[in-house]
């Protein structure tokens, strides 16, 4: 009898560990926004720094002696640009690629392009940002002719790069998610491949689509090293695609070395850390709302 | 198919003749799979030049020597034994901590939890803890174990918020494994009386063994390429150790990493010999590529050999 109730307690702590650990995800999460606001908040309200001016202000000296500046425009740009450019260049080659893989091609072909997507997917980005410190960078340089390669196009195409396998695959899951009576009963009217992507399955997957994007936004957002690398070091507003600048995940890591633990600089970096938490929060959260209001439906 | 279309093969067959509508539709037909072919193709472009470029332009550094000797000359020279063995214990720590963790909390969905809204939110917190871009695991890093929990810049703390972040990886995957040991498996365990745990135990897990080490593998080289996440919990420029040591990094230590070691190469060291830099590129993304390569040989061999 007693070797039962032991083994009952075995049972109960175990499974109190199981729980423990599938809640885990939740408790780094919050973690995560706990640690990240806890450095940061110092600075956040102590009256030397300013929202309004983190958001209006494009002069960002915050190792100034005499005239620290906290304004974080240039950086929002900076990310900003980057990250459209990226999609302009990754949306349409990552849906096309998805509707391919998903419907116009043998099971072969798919299960090869399906591989290489993810050994893609699987590149470090440290060694994205060192191709576009090195092979794009002359690219650039030979083509349009500009003294300096590292600029908005060069991380660009190189976040484009690397976006491109989680639309592919996201979406080819979305693609598969719509039922195969759709795609039978289109071609049973007589319609042709194409037709019955185009008039049936891009508006029932369009949902998934939109978060296959979504997603890719977010790892273009949150990339650090290779836009490190490769959009060279200029906190400016660019002009054109031919300019630098610089993203906020790369003033991050550029400065957060040179910060001595809870000095201003230190903390504002943390502050710049909670933006880019709530920007990928964001848009994590809504790709999943959509793609579970589909789920919902069907 | 293919010798119904194009104008010129209009011929008018006893059986059907084709209008200018049906003429136009396969057109498009036509240039929407090419369109839709060239796209998926262009994706293996870059990363076959990649590889290649990068391998071309390594040659003349790669050999056996060059993994196994220290850096010399201000690291201008030599091997990268130093960032190569440090790799391996942030990689192997970071494994020992996000395994048992991972696997768990995937056990937790998939046989514990019911559908409701609080497993949603575990579900989602996984995907947003997938979306937290790496410098803001590294913000946290720094914040709670370097600082907080007083562990300084060291291989424990980088190794913690490398598993922290690699978590989802092997979380998603196990819980897919999981999910695929058919509910027969279970109920026929649970029938002879065995508990939940002990059917977890004795069914479940044997039988997903390998699905999960498939996550595990990916787990690696994850966590093998990241740079981010290390740079400021643990990870160095530069630190000498011996050449071949294995043992040569204790638990508090920093230490060098690959993908550390070539951002350094690349960005802050002046005057490095170009093939220094390639080298260490070459050797980061060969490890990467070869152990996620393994995975997915190890799942399209598992999926060709269920027993179910």
């Amino acid at each position: 009898m007693s070797r039962h109730r032991w083994e009952l307690a075995v049972e109960m702590l175990i499974e109190w560990v199981i729980r423990l650990c599938g809640i885990s995800a939740i408790i780094f999460v919050f973690g995560i926004f706990y640690f990240v606001f806890r450095e940061g908040a110092g600075l956040l309200f102590s009256g030397r720094f300013s929202l309004a001016q983190f958001f209006t202000n494009i002069e960002w000296y915050p190792t100034s002696q005499s005239h620290v500046r906290y304004g974080g425009l240039a950086l929002i740009v900076g990310t900003f640009s980057v990250t459209v450019l990226a999609m302009v260049i990754a949306v349409p080659f990552g849906l096309c690629a998805a509707i391919f893989v998903s419907e116009f091609c043998g099971p072969r072909l798919r299960e090869t392009l399906k591989i290489i997507i993810e050994l893609l997917a699987a590149i470090p980005s440290v060694v994205w940002g060192f191709v576009g410190l090195t092979l794009m960078n002359s690219v650039i340089i030979s083509l349009f002719d500009t003294p300096i390669g590292l600029n908005v196009l060069n991380g660009g195409i190189i976040l484009a790069l690397m976006s491109v396998p989680i639309i592919v695959s996201i979406g080819e899951d979305a693609l598969k998610a719509v039922p195969d009576t759709y795609r039978e009963a289109a071609l049973a009217l007589g319609a042709t491949r194409w037709q019955m992507v185009y008039r049936v399955l891009l508006p029932a997957a369009k949902n998934g689509l939109l978060a296959a994007v979504l997603l890719g936004v977010g790892r273009a957002v949150g990339e650090t090293m290779a836009v490190l690398m490769a959009t060279g070091h200029s906190v400016r507003i660019p002009t054109s695609a031919l300019d630098p600048v610089r993203t906020l995940t790369a003033t991050i890591a550029a400065e957060l070395g040179e910060s001595s633990v809870g000095s201003d600089h230190y903390q504002v970096l943390f502050i710049v850390g909670i933006l880019l938490f709530s920007i990928t929060f964001v848009v994590n959260l809504s790709a999943d709302l959509i793609v579970r209001g589909i789920r919902g439906k069907a | 198919m293919s010798s119904m279309t194009g104008p010129s093969s209009q011929k008018p067959s006893a059986h059907f003749i084709k209008t200018d509508f049906v003429r136009k539709k396969e057109r498009r037909e036509l240039m929407a799979q090419a369109i839709f072919f060239v796209m998926a193709v262009l994706m293996i472009v870059p990363l076959v030049l990649i590889v290649s470029y990068l391998v071309y332009k390594a040659l003349p550094i790669l050999s056996l020597e060059f993994l196994f000797k220290v850096p010399t000359r201000g690291m201008r020279d030599g091997g990268i034994w130093p960032a190569l063995l440090g790799t391996v214990y942030l990689v192997l720590i970071s494994l020992v901590v996000a395994t048992p963790i991972g696997v768990l909390a995937a056990v937790y969905l998939n046989e514990y939890a019911r559908e409701s809204w609080f497993t949603r939110i575990v579900n989602l917190a996984v995907v947003n803890l997938a979306g937290v871009p790496s410098i803001v695991h590294a913000l946290f890093g720094l914040g709670a174990f370097v600082v907080f929990a007083g562990m300084g810049r060291s291989i424990l703390a980088a190794s913690l918020t490398l598993a922290i972040m690699t978590l989802p990886v092997i979380i998603a995957s196990t819980k897919e494994s999981l999910a695929s040991v058919p509910r027969s498996f279970r109920e026929a365990c649970w029938n002879v009386g065995a508990t939940r745990w002990q059917t977890i135990r004795h069914v479940v897990l044997p039988n997903s063994i390998s699905g999960i080490l498939t996550g595990v593998i990916l787990q690696v080289s994850r966590s093998a390429g990241e740079t981010a996440p290390i740079m400021f919990t643990g990870a160095v420029f530069y630190k000498a150790i011996q050449q071949g040591d294995v043992f040569a990094y204790g638990l508090l230590d920093q230490c060098m990493a690959l993908s550390m070691h070539l951002f350094t190469l690349s960005t802050q060291v002046p005057d490095v010999p170009e093939a220094l830099p390639y080298g260490t590129a070459v050797v980061l993304l060969v490890t990467v590529l070869s152990v996620n390569a393994l995975s997915i040989i190890f799942r399209v061999y598992l999926r060709s050999h269920r027993k179910w």
